[in-house]
């Protein structure tokens, strides 16, 4: 072995933080308000045993188990069992994901991009770079647990103890560090940047689905996910502490293995061989239209399986809906009762409302991606040749509607399925389908919006996203948070009508119609007349 | 007949005028080196000449037709390499080559095949393991793979190795010898002069010599190397004589085209042992106008003929 090999680490440490000096806080305050505010809100949602105890007995089926993990202290359900059943799991995903985005950022991505040879050609060890990353992201999800630990502590709740609270801090810190040690390995395998960060959530998704399939059938199963041993903790219940120095032993095996890889392979190169790909192009992908769809390929697919899956587990709760309502403040304020419908039915209204928003995502993502093509200057190798800017527009353009259609169909397919097999009085799937299928002009309009952006202010078409998420704020917590009702009216989802509570009003549709026909139509037009930049 | 033509281009970015009357003509057959510094607007121009950038004024006309309202149409006829190809990271070169051509309309199979192999390509890699050179390559395959009237070429071998440089020089030789029309802008000044039949400089946004290589050289000096069998003497007070150094026995000196003449009948009564001269590359012609942004260009220059 050479020698210095973690010469001036402290300086590339300093250069990381640097480079990062907004994003680690961004991250941190986000997730340590989150955690710290539903913490808070628990106590004034549920505010007695009682209520705490009925919302424990809908938690005891195998979905919610599935999905939150295992119920530790369901017979004497206090916030704090309540707050580690119910956001620990998910909380620490956010951070195996944080830990997994900045890994990367700063091994393979900053490799790839040529930036380490540049470092390597200095005096700098070898392992410099590696060693000052993990050292940083250490750091910060130690302070991210002494953050949630102190603050859910100073909440000065009865039933969150310092002990437990630094545990439930030490419990995300400790996802943080498994991960970043599972990425900086990846980093050492894979070849590509793309490839680490999905290597890495793969890993995510085995652990959590592991820990999900584990929880529900055998437990054993559960010990081979890191995210198991992180529920196995039973924060605020019994408080042990042995699951976290057992993961942050596996992530220092795993940080030296990834140390030991770094040391011994050359600058660029991957354990994982890419493998060498097509010679000629397949005739789906000579097109315009061919090439959009394969550069979205991936992405398509999992937002197809992702929004399939979302709509069913809002499916497996339809069972136990109407007693977890009767005796809950929050949703009877979400949801003022109607006479003539369920409450299941409902509920529907506002989980389509939800669902339809969602599933806009993928769609805005197709749109956006003209855009994103033609910031890397890679539109201009289409338009230099025989494509007009219409069928390059065009392309984008259908693939969003496409799969906007196709994601909504398929998040409403799955909570029918889903749903029907667990209520007693299913709900016919017509109803359920035409329930999701209303809000598609919202999403045209969405859509059209991207497409106007792109074509008037393509630097500001980040826009979209805000007014997306302004939505989702006004339409899923305008009641509970009693907004005016002139906040609501500014978002289209505001505008579908709320089916099969309300009757299908078609002018009101047309309308949202027409609309976002005009705004597509003026996107369009200016982006054929403007400068492509880039 | 002239190919590509472009009357009087203004391109206005804000406040900023990045082309101050660009005017610029291809005609059938030729090759148009396009030179001038980094920012002079040679990227501006071809970016116009491609309906990418709308010009703010003036008019731009390949194959007489407007190259913003029929770009499309153009660009069936036209090939284009960028100086800086970004390509998709997960598509293999074989696949973008095949799109490129696909796009364009025409499809020549075996031309492509050929071209790989001159070119030593590994079609099979995908883009994001490229280097510079290799990306370059992909670009310059897929143009010369189509049946084009004009190529445009942005700067094309930038990263080619001179080997590759060498196979890039024959294929644009190999166009011309087909009647096909080329733009050529570039850095590589002996590669301009090897390929093209006539050069535009622009600076700052305008064109500021427009010509065949033998006119342009007859805007600027020609160097002399002479020993004469008496001593050379009062050569410095000749009109157009510049620069005279003293080396062993023979007197070097720069002299201005008009002159050369009168200069050499005074040198010849000295009696002339031996006489070099060498034309001035078009690497002086550059120096000369680049180093001259403080200095007047002389008058007379744009497009004198």
């Amino acid at each position: 072995m050479s020698k210095q090999l973690y010469k001036n680490t402290r300086i590339l440490s300093g250069l990381i933080v640097r480079r990062d000096r907004v994003r680690i806080p961004v991250w941190l305050i986000s997730l340590s308000t989150l955690t710290i505010i539903v913490a808070a809100s628990f106590t004034d949602l549920y505010k007695n045993e009682g209520e705490r105890q009925a919302i424990a007995e809908t938690m005891r089926n195998p979905a919610m188990t599935a999905m939150v993990g295992q119920g530790y202290g369901l017979e004497n359900y206090t916030n704090g069992a309540m707050m580690a059943h119910q956001m620990l799991l998910f909380t620490a995903m956010a951070v195996a994901i944080m830990s997994i985005l900045l890994v990367v950022r700063h091994t393979r991505a900053d490799e790839e991009d040529g930036r380490i040879e540049i470092i390597r050609a200095l005096p700098a060890g070898r392992l410099a770079n590696l060693n000052s990353t993990i050292l940083v992201l250490f750091g910060v999800n130690v302070l991210l647990a002494l953050i949630v630990g102190f603050g859910l502590n100073a909440l000065g709740i009865e039933s969150m103890d310092l002990e437990g609270s630094l545990l439930y801090g030490a419990a995300i810190g400790a996802t943080g560090m498994i991960f970043t040690a599972i990425t900086a390995l990846f980093a050492q395998l894979s070849e590509s940047s793309r490839g680490t960060i999905g290597f890495s959530i793969t890993i995510l998704l085995i652990a959590y689905l592991l820990r999900a399939v584990g929880d529900v059938s055998n437990e054993a199963l559960s010990w081979l996910s890191p995210l198991g041993w992180i529920l196995g903790s039973e924060v605020y219940v019994n408080n042990y502490w042995w699951p976290i120095f057992l993961t942050v032993g596996v992530a220092s095996i795993l940080v030296v293995l990834s140390l030991y890889l770094n040391a011994i392979r050359d600058l660029e190169a991957g354990f994982l061989r890419a493998k060498s790909g097509r010679k000629k192009a397949s005739p789906f992908l000579l097109s315009p239209l061919g090439l959009a769809l394969r550069l979205q390929r991936t992405g398509l697919i999992a937002w197809a399986v992702g929004t399939f899956i979302l709509g069913g587990s809002y499916g497996s709760v339809l069972g136990d809906l109407e007693s977890f309502f009767a005796d809950n403040d929050m949703m009877k304020n979400l949801l003022p009762p109607v006479e003539g419908f369920s409450l299941t039915e409902q509920f529907l209204t506002m989980l389509m409302s939800v669902i339809s928003m969602i599933c806009t995502i993928p769609p805005l993502m197709a749109m956006l991606k003209l855009k994103g093509e033609e910031s890397k200057n890679r539109t201009e190798h289409l338009l230099s040749r025989a494509v007009s800017r219409i069928r390059l527009m065009g392309s984008y353009f259908v693939i969003s509607i496409v799969s906007g259609f196709a994601m909504l169909s398929l998040a409403a397919i799955g909570l029918g399925a889903v749903g029907n097999s667990v209520m007693e009085e299913g709900i016919a799937f017509g109803r359920l389908y035409s329930a999701a299928m209303v809000y598609l002009p919202a999403m045209w309009i969405m859509i059209g919006l991207a497409a106007l952006l792109i074509g008037v202010a393509p630097k500001l078409s980040g826009i979209v996203w805000a007014y997306l998420t302004y939505s989702f704020f006004v339409v899923y917590l305008g009641g509970l948070l009693q907004l005016p009702e002139w906040m609501s009216t500014l978002s289209p989802y505001n505008h579908i009508p709320k089916v099969p509570v309300e009757e299908i009003d078609y002018m009101k549709l047309f309308i949202l119609t027409i609309v976002a026909i005009v705004i597509i139509a003026v996107g369009f037009i200016q982006y054929k007349n403007r400068d492509i930049q880039g | 007949m002239s190919v590509l033509k472009t009357t009087n281009l203004i391109k206005r970015f804000g406040a900023f005028t990045a082309l101050d009357g660009v005017n610029i003509e291809v005609n059938e057959g030729e090759v148009y080196g396009f030179i001038g510094p980094n920012g002079a607007g040679k990227s501006t121009t071809i970016r116009l000449l491609l309906g990418i950038l709308k010009a703010t004024e003036g008019e731009a006309r390949i194959f007489g037709m407007d190259v913003w309202e029929d770009a499309v149409d153009i660009h069936k006829r036209i090939a284009y390499v960028p100086g800086d190809v970004n390509l998709w990271p997960n598509l293999t070169g074989g696949e973008v080559i095949d799109l490129f051509v696909k796009l364009r309309g025409s499809n020549n199979k075996s031309r492509r095949e050929e071209l790989i192999k001159k070119f030593d390509l590994d079609p099979s890699k995908k883009c994001r393991t490229y280097s510079k050179g290799n990306r370059q390559k992909v670009a310059l395959i897929s143009a010369f793979s189509s049946d084009a009237d004009l190529y445009i070429l942005d700067e094309p071998t930038s990263g080619l190795d001179p080997l590759m440089e060498r196979v890039f020089q024959e294929c644009v030789l190999e166009a011309k010898s087909t009647g096909k029309s080329v733009i050529l802008s570039s850095h590589i000044l002996s590669e301009v002069e090897r390929l093209c039949d006539k050069v535009g400089i622009i600076r700052q946004g305008k064109m500021i010599e427009t010509g065949t290589l033998n006119e342009l050289r007859h805007l600027t000096r020609t160097s002399l190397a002479v020993e004469t069998k008496q001593p050379l003497i009062n050569l410095n007070e000749m009109r157009g004589v510049h620069g005279v150094e003293k080396k062993d026995r023979a007197l070097s000196f720069q002299v201005d085209a008009e002159e050369l003449d009168n200069v050499i009948k005074y040198v010849s009564r000295f009696g002339i042992l031996s006489l070099v001269s060498t034309p001035p590359t078009l690497e002086d012609l550059f120096m000369r106008h680049y180093e001259g942004a403080g200095k007047t260009p002389k008058a007379g220059v744009g497009g004198a003929k």
